[in-house]
């Protein structure tokens, strides 16, 4: 079950580096992840080799673009078991497939009166979104509160669910806080009063295997980038019935399928959601990250982060002076916490001069940094490729960071 | 090689855990908010400005990281008593001083003690944290009525 991590860390070319005279340990792996040479190399062979516009060529270039646009989308299909390539919409990334969920199938099926619930940990990608919805058509947001260790008040989700919910907008993992949420059961409870669910997984893809189908969510979406692929990519999962029913998200080139002055004839599934040229090169470092993850195998990364995490946590309730942020009882890959007598901001500056990277503000989620009253946390987040020796030299620097300070 | 103790200097550690001047004036005529969206650093200055165009008073109140704290703080005590010009002349020097060459020299005589943040040129990110103060106590003196933003 264990990883060979030195192996792993030797097909990561920027791992190996010093920053202000140290090794570098990145720790920011929830901002964005590493790219594996395998990445790199796709998006180079792609460019010095195939690169072409897709649907459209008839020349040789264009076709193998095609073909490799379009084995991305298999790729993905496959990751996340969806029933059909169908329902594979490629995006800009989570916000942009949020964006599109809000504006397409919200624009049409939430109307005045109704509800959107999200919860108290949501990113700001999927709170905002739904608040411009329901300005506009005149809906309302609720929100399902968070508990001090940060999990959901599950026993208040019934309360605020009703038959005026259209859709409920839930993290999967969350970035600011590290909580596994229970899906599942949220899906389950929303499908029994008529709500579709949105899961906002750009955290979890990278950290948990997914099967859309067993959670039977109505969309899902995820970003490349947190997930060892290329930014400027992600994906939106939605059941195939329900992109069916949605109208276009952009107009452009490629969703068409006749264009008239008088009228337009959109294009199949999943084309019709995806106006202009698409970013080819991105979907190709997609799957060459998703042929990544398959083959370390998600669950064994997984166990391995849990222990960096586990041992972490360890060395943090040891550690004087320091406040975890988040300590639900399932929880992935983050760290979040606010040190004595040290600001987040200056954390961050002490720890980059040790060649630590970590990230240090309200990381997208200003609503759980306002429940746990502080304006900020330092959050270290780990990935494949870190080790307990980082998570050591984390410590130290937090200790110096306390004698400074002193 | 660049050592932290540049960046936090005992005088700044020493200001950011006991920042002077800070809390509401009893009796004040100028005021303004500052915030710093990038690290949620948030000030407010009150002011104090007499007949003849002085700073009779200023003080603060907000929470940021130890750079904002100990800027504003400095910032107070070497303000009272300045006129409104002064101000501003050393605001220049200062906003000069820390967007600098690395090997600028600050401009001493006008800034005073104020030269111990000169070590934030060093950190482009942390520039902001430094001037918020400064801008958000120009935004009292001239009466700006919108929350002052560092970005
Ligand atoms: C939980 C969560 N949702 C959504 C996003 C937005 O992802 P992106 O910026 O790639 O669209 C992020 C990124 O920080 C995230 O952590």
């Amino acid at each position: 079950m264990s990883i060979d991590v030195q192996r792993i860390r030797a097909e990561f070319p920027v791992l190996r580096q010093q920053v202000h005279g140290r090794d570098l340990v990145y720790l920011d792996n929830a901002a964005t992840t590493q790219k594996p040479r395998a990445v790199i190399d796709a998006l180079r062979r792609y460019y010095e080799h195939d690169n072409a516009n897709v649907h459209r060529g008839v020349h040789a270039l264009s076709e193998r673009a095609t073909a490799a646009y379009e084995g991305a989308r298999a790729s993905l299909r496959a990751l996340l078991n969806a029933r059909s390539v169908r329902e594979i919409v490629f995006v800009r990334g989570a916000t942009e497939g949020i964006n599109l969920v809000a504006s397409s199938w919200g624009g049409t099926h939430v109307g005045a009166g109704d509800e959107v619930l999200i919860t108290g940990m949501e990113h700001h990608s999927n709170i905002v979104p739904w608040q411009m919805l329901c300005e506009r058509v005149g809906a309302t947001l609720k929100v399902l509160p968070i508990d001090q260790r940060g999990a959901l008040c599950l026993d208040q989700l019934d309360a605020l669910l009703s038959e005026r919910t259209k859709l409920v907008g839930v993290v999967h993992l969350s970035n600011a806080l590290g909580t596994i949420n229970p899906v599942s059961e949220i899906i389950r409870r929303a499908h029994a009063v008529g709500a579709k669910v949105l899961i906002d997984g750009a955290q979890a893809v990278a950290h948990m295997p997914i099967d859309v189908q067993a959670l039977d969510c109505d969309f899902y979406v995820t970003s490349a980038h947190k997930m060892y692929g290329p930014t400027g990519i992600g994906v939106l999962y939605a059941k195939e019935a329900l992109l069916e029913a949605m109208p276009p998200y952009q107009g452009g080139g490629d969703m068409i399928r006749m264009v008239t002055f008088e009228r337009t004839e959109y294009n199949e599934l999943p084309y019709k959601f995806e106006a202009g040229t698409p970013n080819i090169a991105g979907a190709i470092g997609f799957a060459a990250a998703v042929a990544w993850l398959s083959a370390q195998g998600v669950e064994r990364l997984a166990a391995h982060e849990q222990q960096l995490l586990d041992y972490a946590t360890e060395r943090a309730a040891a550690c004087d002076g320091l406040r975890l942020i988040g300590t639900a009882s399932r929880r992935a890959t983050v760290l979040s916490f606010v040190l004595d007598g040290v600001h987040p901001h200056d954390l961050g500056t002490i720890l980059d001069r040790e060649g630590i990277a970590i990230r240090a503000g309200h990381h997208c989620a200003m609503p759980v940094m306002q429940h746990f009253g502080v304006p900020a946390t330092a959050r270290a987040s780990f990935a494949a490729y870190n080790t307990r020796e980082e998570v050591d030299a984390l410590f130290a620097a937090l200790a110096k960071a306390r004698a400074l300070f002193a | 090689m660049f050592d932290l103790r540049d960046l936090y200097q005992q005088v700044i550690v020493d200001h950011n855990k006991h920042p002077r001047n800070f809390g509401k004036l009893s009796r004040y005529n100028h005021e303004a908010d500052g915030y710093n969206p990038l690290c949620g650093d948030r000030l407010h200055v009150y002011l104090d400005i007499d007949a003849s165009g002085r700073i009779a008073d200023v003080s603060f109140e907000g929470e940021g990281c130890a750079i904002s704290m100990a800027s504003a703080s400095l910032m107070t005590e070497a303000m009272k008593g300045r006129s409104v010009e002064e101000m501003r002349e050393v605001f220049d020097a200062f906003q000069r001083m820390v967007t600098d060459d690395l090997d600028a020299l600050p401009d001493e005589e006008r800034l005073g003690k104020l030269t111990v943040l000169a070590g934030v040129r060093e950190f482009p990110s942390r520039i902001k944290c430094a001037t918020l103060c400064w801008h958000t106590l120009k935004a009292a003196a001239d009466d700006t009525a919108e929350v002052v933003k560092t970005e």
